[in-house]
């Protein structure tokens, strides 16, 4: 799993790379927790174009994400999101809590 | 009474979190020779993941143990997923299976038997505390037409 960050006028993109699983989850969830403690955004971008398999772990990611961005009073949106990946966000009805496109 | 199996494959591997990616790579292996699609191909290897994550983080939370998948192709075209540990087992197999529970902590969402209830036909888990988990899911692959016959 690979993250690059891209930071400007309070807004933070991160583009994610490679599988999202239980493995890779926690050294993932520790560098956006990180990158958004750095860039204090107003708006945070999850781009998973990259992500080649996500299971629950992946979700948890994203609830993480979307609460650190709550308690900043800032937004969370994740985008570009691949079949695999969104059947699982599906299942889990997260599109109800999160906002993706 | 157990169905007879066409080809069947067992493996067994420590719980460490990089054999994750190996387990659901040799299902999916294994259960290419059924011709799936692409989504049922990522759905059984969504399922493996799920399933294999739980052993290792919450079969043996404090050491490493055997994890053991078993993969079996039985009449009508239907995959079967075995995966059984020997750790500390659920206490209460109903309450897990519900969506968002989860003792494990802020890395995992709770999703985990939610994502295989949605992406197998059917899931059961048996659970004896002290003795282990059994987690048996089926799915039935679309029959596809083989080219040239």
């Amino acid at each position: 799993m690979e993250i690059s960050a891209k930071s400007a006028d309070r807004n933070l993109l991160l583009e994610f790379s490679g599988e999202l699983d239980h493995h890779g989850a926690r050294d993932a969830l520790r560098e956006v927790e990180m990158a958004v403690d750095a860039a204090l955004p107003k708006k945070l971008v999850l781009d998973l174009s990259g992500v080649t398999f996500m299971d629950s772990s992946g979700i948890a990611l994203i609830l993480r994400a979307q609460q650190r961005m709550q308690l900043l009073d800032g937004s969370l949106l994740v985008c570009n999101v691949p079949a695999q990946a969104k059947r699982v966000l599906d299942a889990a009805g997260i599109g109800r809590l999160v906002t993706i496109r | 009474m157990k169905t007879k199996a066409s080809n069947e494959v067992t493996m067994e591997f420590p719980s460490r979190s990089s054999n994750e990616g190996f387990a659901r790579s040799a299902v999916a292996c294994f259960a290419a020779q059924l011709d799936p699609t692409l989504n049922e191909l990522e759905d059984i290897k969504t399922a493996v993941s799920e399933a294999v994550t739980n052993a290792i983080v919450h079969a043996y939370p404090d050491a490493i143990g055997k994890v053991l998948v078993k993969v079996r192709i039985c009449p009508g075209n239907v995959l079967e997923l075995t995966v059984k540990d020997r750790g500390r087992g659920i206490p209460d197999v109903d309450r897990a299976r519900q969506p968002m529970f989860t003792t494990g902590g802020e890395e995992r969402s709770g999703m985990g038997f939610t994502i295989m209830e949605s992406f197998m036909d059917k899931l059961t888990v048996r659970s004896v505390p002290g003795k282990g988990t059994t987690v048996v899911m089926k799915k039935r692959l679309a029959p596809r037409m083989k080219a040239g016959k």
